[in-house]
């Protein structure tokens, strides 16, 4: 069109951009998650990673002018925090659930604390890929500008399908989260499977919060994550702990993010909270059709806290 | 005062301050002892709503004599309450800023009826003769300085279209919108003025998604009115749109697409409000002011700002500035369903007290308040 404009063309355009820039910090979360989670321990600290992979990689690229040592510095952050919840859980009787939510807190106000200066200061950013080069029209640019960790966390999805099916270690964390029992009569420590885990888990989820600070939305504030991480925890369940499940499920949940400010681009101005609203209640809608009282839930590790 | 709720401490502080201000021999213009408190919803450096206050306290810091004690992210609650009672009680603040709208009633209120014989200045609020009296509620008409951006928008949108990020319709943000489109259709009748509602004060990946959505839609000139503006004023700049600012002055963040903002000028009005109340002047309990009364102002004029645009633009803030002033809002104006909201041969001037009331998108703005 001679304006520029593409009309209605804009919301399907806006959901493919959405499924592109917002999942990615669904997907590494949920991803990480998975893996923690198959191996019987659930961590709902994620979201306290999330922001504190944020705030280290924004802090790192500031510091060093390199947006990948700060990527590196987010996941390394993650995977402490993930160290220090395993830890924390193989001391006797401690509920894992508890100790995730105590790390969400700790996490969050940790990470604003030693973010405060940073708020101000424009760190360099990661780059991006032109998969639009192709087309003249400047939006479809605009939606496949995409980012090499969005196309890494993509192929970590098979990979990890792969992997927990065909490997030694697939099976190891399997095993440890069906049945400790048979991992230590395998002679395997539990303990030490939960722990690598978990820090993998968290090495993928503070990557996930370097990509919200580093590239979309690209800057380190306070409100940056609105409590993606512990959507993507959630996510996880809703997948059904399968990781190409994790990556479909965090494709629709960017797209439907995107849905609200798009509908109303086009003129779709009644309800935009409804539209706004469009993930949870997508989750919620999920949830429901595929609950039933008679049996838990499918794909379930037997381990894990909330289905034990 | 009530005397049972004095501490040992307070006493103490307050001995201390009786014996230093008979040593200082010339008294400064405030007291020894005169603590100001201020506190803040969010983070103090968010190159928003927050900053712009506390760069006011930051001018008062200056101020010999004065101490100024701050505290921020108190959420709207009774946290509020103990923030109040802790700054009074433990750091002895005699005036107390508590900036957040959600802070006044019946929060603030509350304590002001507690302690009677200290001031309360809250931003935003709409102080009402059954409030305490020594309670006040001042605010900026900030729409003023979204005029002047919209004028300068409206000359530099090449497809006429304009797009706002706002957080929620309440009459504050709606101003805000109405008087940025008013103004872009003085410069272009044409121009239309497209709305996002994001739904809270800080979003920023729906901030982003908004910016997005619009330059998707041909939008090329983009402001906001959301807590942090930062998010909308970086990502409309990396896709080539150009930007006007909010709260404060964003230039930094994208020098070559900052075409001006609307900012406050808490700078200018807290020295005064101090200085009034050092000579014993009243401050009006429901204070309220524009460009004229220097509470708000708008940013310089980026490099991508045209000539003509300057001048209608200066043009309109000198009649801002003139004795008369300036309506905004003009009677036969027509909202964007088509009905008439303010009669025509009404002007409503910016003191009018329905504008604070709005619930309308004018004709020209695309979008709906629910």
């Amino acid at each position: 069109m001679a304006d520029g404009s593409i009309g209605l063309w804009t919301v399907p355009l806006a959901v493919l951009g959405g499924a592109i820039r917002v999942s990615t910090p669904f997907l590494f979360v949920s991803l990480g998650e998975c893996i923690t989670e198959r191996s019987g321990r659930i961590n709902l600290g994620l979201e306290g990673t999330l922001v504190m992979g944020a705030m280290s990689a924004y802090g790192i690229s500031y510091l060093t002018g390199s947006p990948w040592l700060g990527v590196l510095a987010a996941g390394v952050t993650g995977a402490l925090l993930g160290a220090l919840h395993a830890g924390i859980c193989s001391l006797p009787r401690v509920n894992d659930v508890a100790v995730g939510i105590a790390l969400m807190l700790f996490g969050t106000g940790l990470a604003f604390y030693l973010g405060k200066p940073l708020i101000e200061p424009t760190a360099p950013r990661l780059p991006a890929i032109d998969f639009g080069w192709w087309s003249d029209i400047p939006q479809l640019r605009a939606a496949l500008r995409v980012n090499v960790l969005f196309l890494i966390g993509v192929a970590l999805a098979p990979i990890l399908y792969w992997a927990f099916r065909t490997t030694r270690w697939g099976l190891l964390i399997r095993t440890a989260g069906e049945s400790s029992d048979a991992a230590r009569a395998m002679g395997h420590s539990v303990l030490l499977i939960r722990l690598r885990a978990t820090m993998v888990g968290g090495f993928l989820a503070g990557i996930g919060g370097s990509f919200l600070s580093l590239f979309y939305p690209g800057s380190w504030n306070e409100g940056l994550s609105s409590g993606q991480g512990i959507t993507a925890v959630a996510l996880v369940i809703f997948a059904r702990w399968d990781p190409l499940l994790c990556l479909w499920a965090s494709l629709a949940f960017g797209g439907a993010a995107a849905l609200g400010p798009a509908l109303q681009s086009v003129g779709v101005t009644s309800g935009y909270h409804l539209f706004n609203a469009a993930p949870y209640i997508l989750t919620l809608a999920i949830m429901i059709i595929t609950c039933s009282p008679k049996r838990t839930l499918t794909g379930a590790p037997a381990e894990l806290s909330i289905t034990r | 005062m009530d005397f049972g709720r004095i501490s040992r401490r307070h006493l103490l502080q307050g001995g201390a301050a009786l014996t230093l201000g008979a040593a200082a021999g010339a008294r400064p213009a405030f007291a020894a002892d005169t603590t100001i408190g201020f506190i803040y919803v969010g983070s103090r450096d968010d190159y928003g709503y927050n900053q712009a206050h506390a760069q006011g306290a930051a001018a008062l810091k200056k101020i010999p004599g004065l101490k100024v004690v701050e505290e921020e992210k108190v959420p709207e609650t009774d946290a509020v309450e103990k923030t109040i009672e802790s700054m009074i009680n433990l750091d002895g603040a005699t005036l107390l800023f508590p900036t957040s709208f959600g802070y006044y009633n019946p929060h603030m209120i509350k304590m002001a009826n507690k302690f009677p014989k200290l001031r309360f200045e809250h931003c935003g609020g709409l102080w009402t003769d059954k409030d305490p009296k020594n309670a006040g509620s001042y605010f900026g008409y900030i729409d003023e300085a979204q005029y002047i951006s919209g004028i300068v928008a409206g000359y530099t949108s090449k497809s006429g279209k304009l797009g706002f990020v706002a957080a929620k319709p309440i009459p504050q943000v709606l101003r805000n919108i109405n008087a940025f489109a008013l103004g872009a259709k003085l410069a272009n009748p044409k121009a239309t003025t497209q709305v996002i509602f994001t739904g809270d004060w800080s979003m920023p990946v729906k901030e982003a998604e908004a910016t997005n959505s619009l330059i998707d839609q041909g939008v090329d000139v983009l402001t906001c009115h959301v807590d942090g503006p930062k998010t909308m004023v970086e990502n409309a700049a990396r896709r080539g749109a150009f930007v006007c600012g909010y709260h404060t002055n964003q230039s930094p963040l994208a020098p070559k697409a900052y075409l001006t903002g609307a900012e406050w000028n808490w700078e200018a009005l807290y020295p005064k409000f101090v200085k009034m109340i050092a000579a014993g002047e009243s401050i009006a309990n429901f204070y309220r002011g524009g460009l004229k009364e220097e509470i708000v102002k708008t940013s310089p004029y980026g490099e991508a700002v045209s000539a003509e645009a300057r001048k209608h633009a200066d043009e309109v803030k000198a009649k801002f500035l003139s004795a008369g002033g300036y309506a905004i809002f003009k009677g036969g104006l027509v909202d964007n369903k088509g009905k008439t909201v303010i009669a025509a041969g009404t002007d409503r001037g910016q003191k009018d007290p329905e504008l604070e009331k709005m619930d309308y998108l004018v004709e020209g703005v695309i979008g709906a308040t629910s």
